[in-house]
């Protein structure tokens, strides 16, 4: 629809002519679904006429079950073939049967906590890593979360933009915030640059074990606080402004009506995210992958790109145990998940 | 007194205390924190191969200022030199010789001034080039990964909503024999992420003859169970009146699906929508293992394999990474207030 700039103010014309435009696109896209739906309806209408209304769901929920079934429920089956037969070969029936040698190899340390005394000792490192990790990751997860949600749960002004600001790098990948952050932590980059104009020395951020694993924590803390802020304001948001208002009224200062009404009213939501993000920390591998590729030396080795590199990046790839490591981690997620329920039904 | 306390607290502070000032600084500390390293990212990606690996490094970028003297083919860069007497001037070099430079004033281009390298300094001017992504496009194979990347991010998101919805209004809008069987199976897998079962996956993946396909990449991870259990939780919701007087009215099943359920179920499906492309454009390690040929590359796995390349200099990567991460900031930029408020409704449960 062309319409005359000279008729008209210009402003009007544009804002008319968007509406019209928005318009004209609603209803394509309606006419487009229906058109869509029409034409599958044949076919549905017709399955329906075949196996009547009591076979109906079946048909719906089949493609998901397909899908499902395939591509999940089926290789975690096959994830135990391959971690109880041996050899090199990819097709799991050309596997010889090893019965348990693949988790004996895993398993077998004189100390649990000197990965050089265990027969894997890669495992193992891959282990410690992962736990110390897990730990120190969550902790100041859970806690600068809980932190930023109280700050913006407060009357602030710009709440909405503060908010997308700690959520933004949520949305970036893996690999970019490697790379923004490599590019900062490098030798010659920007906080070394910091550090000598400032009269320090240069430090080896990526080339030393602590460091890099240091920063493995805060990385990941920057890349998915955001997430956990927005579920912990929303549990916030949920407590009654009245609960408050009695308290004061009851003349408790801020401090008493934090202990004594938002942290207990908020421990369900803290459980969540802590639950959440200790099953997204147990599974750290991308950004890893694409900042340290586990190094300097197996620093920064966690259980996933152990399980990786023997399944796909090793010219000698050992899928056995890389199957068996993998069932030994998801026997550690479905504890941790279990130990929530408990919690959780103590909770209430 | 305590009345006085309760009317502040609903009517809101007027006065600044402590505790306020605090906040603010910790929200502005968080922009600097937050905002801070992509600010850097895109700064750097415009300085040029010299610039980049200067230390320490300047925030800006910046480009030494050139001029066309008479009598010389090329432009000449400019430098100021300080005398030994102290007086300044800007000059243009014309060839530098060991530690000498020959210099020459761009108003009288006949005379030669030599100078000790020491005395000059360039001439620069904050820059923004465009030389970088130029170049990085040539040697990076941008269009295609980004094309790559569209058609896993929209077709897997339309067929995730597809397939998850379908299951969904089955689970929660029927009752019969294995429903519960079905659901609490999908449910168990829930906390299994895909990493634990990279291996046999790939295996049937390579078996149907999908491995450098896009399906490959697309169709594994549609039947997500998180995406089910949301829709359906929604679902749930939904009166079960307005379907059987849909069903009184003679629509088919398929109809009350696409026709009442599906618009009903509109803001789970948004935040659907937006977790599926969030997962989508930002999934790393299943192209990574399902692709091998760089024609099927996604912009992640193109990425990450550009990086690792030798001989690739900071400079490209940085304007590659700028390029990688521009889409989805913009989607953010448009959609930030419902992405934020999506996910905290609707993520928690």
């Amino acid at each position: 629809m062309l319409v005359q700039p000279g008729i008209s103010p210009k402003e009007k014309v544009n804002r008319g002519a968007i509406a019209t435009l928005r318009e004209i696109s609603g209803t394509a896209v309606n006419a487009v679904y229906e058109l869509v739906i029409s034409l599958t309806d044949l076919v549905f209408s017709l399955i329906q006429r075949i196996i009547g209304i009591r076979g109906m769901p079946y048909i719906f929920v089949l493609p998901n079950l397909l899908i499902f079934g395939i591509f999940i429920l089926f290789p975690m089956l096959l994830n135990f073939v391959y971690a109880f037969t041996g050899g090199a070969s990819f097709m799991p029936f050309d596997r010889p049967w090893a019965g348990t040698r693949n988790f004996e190899r895993l398993l077998t340390c004189e100390n649990y906590f000197e990965p050089r005394t265990c027969s894997e000792d890669l495992f193992w490192r891959a282990v410690w890593n992962t736990a110390s990790y897990v730990v120190i990751q969550v902790s100041l997860m859970v806690l600068f979360s809980l932190i930023t949600a109280l700050v913006l749960n407060r009357s602030i002004k710009g709440r909405g933009f503060f908010r997308s600001v700690y959520f933004y790098p949520v949305m970036l990948s893996p690999i970019v915030v490697a790379l923004i952050w490599k590019w900062i932590l490098q030798s010659d980059g920007l906080l070394n640059g910091i550090l000598v104009s400032l009269g320090f020395n240069k430090l080896p951020f990526l080339t030393n074990a602590a460091w890099a694993q240091f920063w493995v924590v805060v990385i990941s803390v920057w890349a998915y606080m955001g997430f956990y802020t927005l579920i912990l304001l929303a549990g916030l948001q949920s407590i009654p402004t009245e609960m408050y208002e009695a308290a004061a009224i009851d003349g408790a200062n801020k401090w008493q009506s934090f202990w004594k009404i938002t942290m207990p009213l908020l421990r369900p939501t803290m459980l969540v995210v802590t639950v959440l993000s200790v099953i997204r920390a147990v599974q750290i591998f991308e950004l890893v992958f694409a900042f340290t590729s586990g190094g300097p030396g197996t620093a920064t080795l966690y259980l996933v790109q152990y399980i990786y590199n023997y399944g796909f990046a090793s010219p000698n790839k050992q899928y056995g145990l890389a199957a068996a490591a993998s069932l030994l981690m998801a026997g550690a997620l479905v504890i941790l998940t279990l130990l929530q329920l408990i919690f959780q039904r103590q909770e209430e | 007194m305590s009345a006085l306390k309760a009317l502040r607290l609903r009517k809101g502070r007027t006065r600044l205390d402590i505790t306020d000032v605090l906040s603010y600084l910790y929200l502005f500390a968080g922009v600097i924190v937050m905002f801070g390293p992509v600010v850097w990212l895109v700064l750097s990606s415009f300085k040029s191969s010299g610039e980049i690996n200067k230390f320490p490094p300047r925030l800006l970028p910046y480009k030494q200022e050139t001029v066309q003297v008479e009598g010389y083919e090329e432009p000449l860069p400019l430098f100021e030199v300080t005398f030994e007497d102290g007086s300044r001037q800007i000059l243009a070099q014309v060839r530098r010789v060991g530690l000498e430079s020959q210099m020459v004033d761009p108003a009288n281009p006949g005379e030669i001034i030599k100078v000790h390298i020491d005395q000059r300094q360039p001439v620069e001017q904050v820059y923004f080039g465009l030389e970088n992504y130029i170049e990085g496009v040539k040697s990076f194979d941008f269009g295609r990964y980004l094309w790559n990347s569209i058609v896993v991010t929209v077709v897997a998101t339309a067929l995730t909503l597809l397939v998850n919805s379908m299951a969904a209004f089955s689970l929660s809008k029927y009752r019969y024999r294995g429903r519960e069987a079905i659901f609490l199976v999908m449910i168990s897998t829930l906390m299994i992420p895909l990493s634990v079962v990279m291996v046999p996956v790939f295996l049937v993946v390579t078996r149907v003859g999908w491995t450098n396909n896009l399906l490959g990449v697309i169709v594994p991870a549609a039947a997500t169970p998180t995406g089910v259990f949301l829709l359906r939780q929604y679902m749930l919701t939904i009166p079960d009146e307005l379907i059987d007087a849909a069903r009184i009215d003679g629509a088919s099943e398929w109809r009350i699906y696409s026709q009442v359920v599906v618009p009903l179920a509109k803001p789970a499906m948004a935040v659907l929508t937006i977790f599926s492309v969030m997962w989508r454009w930002n999934d790393f390690l299943w192209p990574l293992i399902v692709l091998s040929r760089s024609e099927y590359f996604t912009l992640q796995v193109g990425l990450a394999s550009f990086q690792g390349e030798l001989n690739v200099q900071w400079n490209l990567i940085l304007a590659m990474t700028v390029l990688t991460l521009l889409p989805i900031s913009l989607v953010f930029a448009f959609l930030q207030r419902h992405i934020t408020t999506g996910i905290a409704t609707t993520g928690m449960k």
